[in-house]
């Protein structure tokens, strides 16, 4: 018996020379353990995994790297530049995190506002080109706006990640229009970031065709974190696969599934 | 001497290059990774750049994030 799953075909995901077989990427932070995080990264089956950049701490260094519980051999580390609202700061962050040695990927974070965490587009690109220029293979996080995709693109960015609602906010993907059209109009890959709070959110975005998916509080403040890292694990191969399947046109009134000749007198 | 560490005003020992910094504060260069008075310093070279009063170090590693 053929299975739907056997009847699809899907190319793995690449971005900047890296090939990826899962398409959902997780993050690190917020769990309320280290031994939790490990299993619920498992599950997830994600390969690429962001970490953040921070000061050590000099008094206890040894349990506070998040590298103490991750095998830098399995995973792809992607560092990102949270907490930075400026280009400036975001440039400092990704060098340093560029130095520690893994590998010449950034998720390129410059924020512009603390109340929604939305990005300042305008440090975004700045920062974006001096990275791009340095060598960097950026993933920039930024509005669902075309426009601003479209010049990320042209910046030289090696994926667009436009946001599903505000990061930690569980809202799930508020623009579906925009993140399909920022796909449509894209030639790299477009990952959605941020926002989505359960499973139906990762299907459904990923249902809009976009290359993939990075959540973190999602799967880290569940109240069972490896069970929904599960979760997302099949909505992020159910949505592609829906996408890939191919819906059915939408209709303002209905179709009869059964034979409407055959009835009784 | 008196230096600046991620924000706090540390002791070392006058003359100490960024190698024995991090081996006083018992870190692995391996690591972490060194900013000195903002610029980069690369671990080969950490034994090589000698620290003087009130330099501003930063020494950052990855932690858990999204």
């Amino acid at each position: 018996m053929t299975t739907a799953v056997e009847t699809i075909r899907d190319e793995p995901l690449t971005i900047g020379g890296r090939t990826f077989q899962s398409r959902l990427m997780v993050g690190t932070g917020k769990y309320p353990d280290m031994d939790t995080m490990v299993r619920a990264i498992e599950a997830s089956g994600a390969e690429v995994v962001t970490v953040a950049v921070r000061r050590v701490n000099l008094d206890r260094s040894k349990e506070s790297s998040v590298l103490h519980f991750l095998d830098p051999k399995k995973i792809f580390l992607l560092a990102n530049t949270a907490g930075c609202y400026t280009a400036a700061d975001a440039i400092r962050y990704a060098r340093l995190a560029r130095e520690a040695g893994f590998n010449d990927f950034v998720k390129l974070e410059v924020i512009g506002d603390e109340e929604t965490l939305l990005p300042d587009v305008a440090g975004l690109l700045e920062a974006a080109k001096v990275l791009v220029q340095e060598g960097f293979k950026v993933l920039a996080y930024t509005n669902e706006d075309l426009v601003t995709a479209l010049r990320l693109e042209d910046a030289g960015c090696a994926a667009v990640m436009p946001l599903a609602s505000p990061i930690g906010s569980g809202l799930g993907l508020l623009n579906p229009f925009s993140v399909r059209t920022i796909k449509r109009r894209l030639h790299v890959p477009v990952i959605v970031d941020a926002g989505v709070g359960t499973a139906s959110d990762a299907c459904v975005t990923m249902e809009q065709g976009v290359d993939g998916i990075l959540m973190n509080t999602a799967i880290a403040a569940a109240q069972d974190p490896v069970a929904m890292a599960q979760a997302m694990r099949l909505a992020t191969i159910a949505g592609r696969a829906a996408y890939l399947a191919g819906r059915m046109p939408r209709r303002e009134v209905a179709m009869p599934s059964s034979p409407t000749r055959g009835m009784l007198d | 001497m008196d230096v600046v560490i991620n924000g706090e005003r540390r002791q070392v020992t006058p003359g100490a290059s960024l190698l024995e910094v991090l081996g006083q504060l018992k870190l692995d260069p391996r690591a972490v990774v060194v900013e000195h008075n903002r610029r980069i310093v690369r671990r080969p070279a950490l034994g090589d750049v000698k620290v003087s009063e009130g330099d501003a170090i930063e020494l950052v590693h990855f932690v858990g994030g999204g």
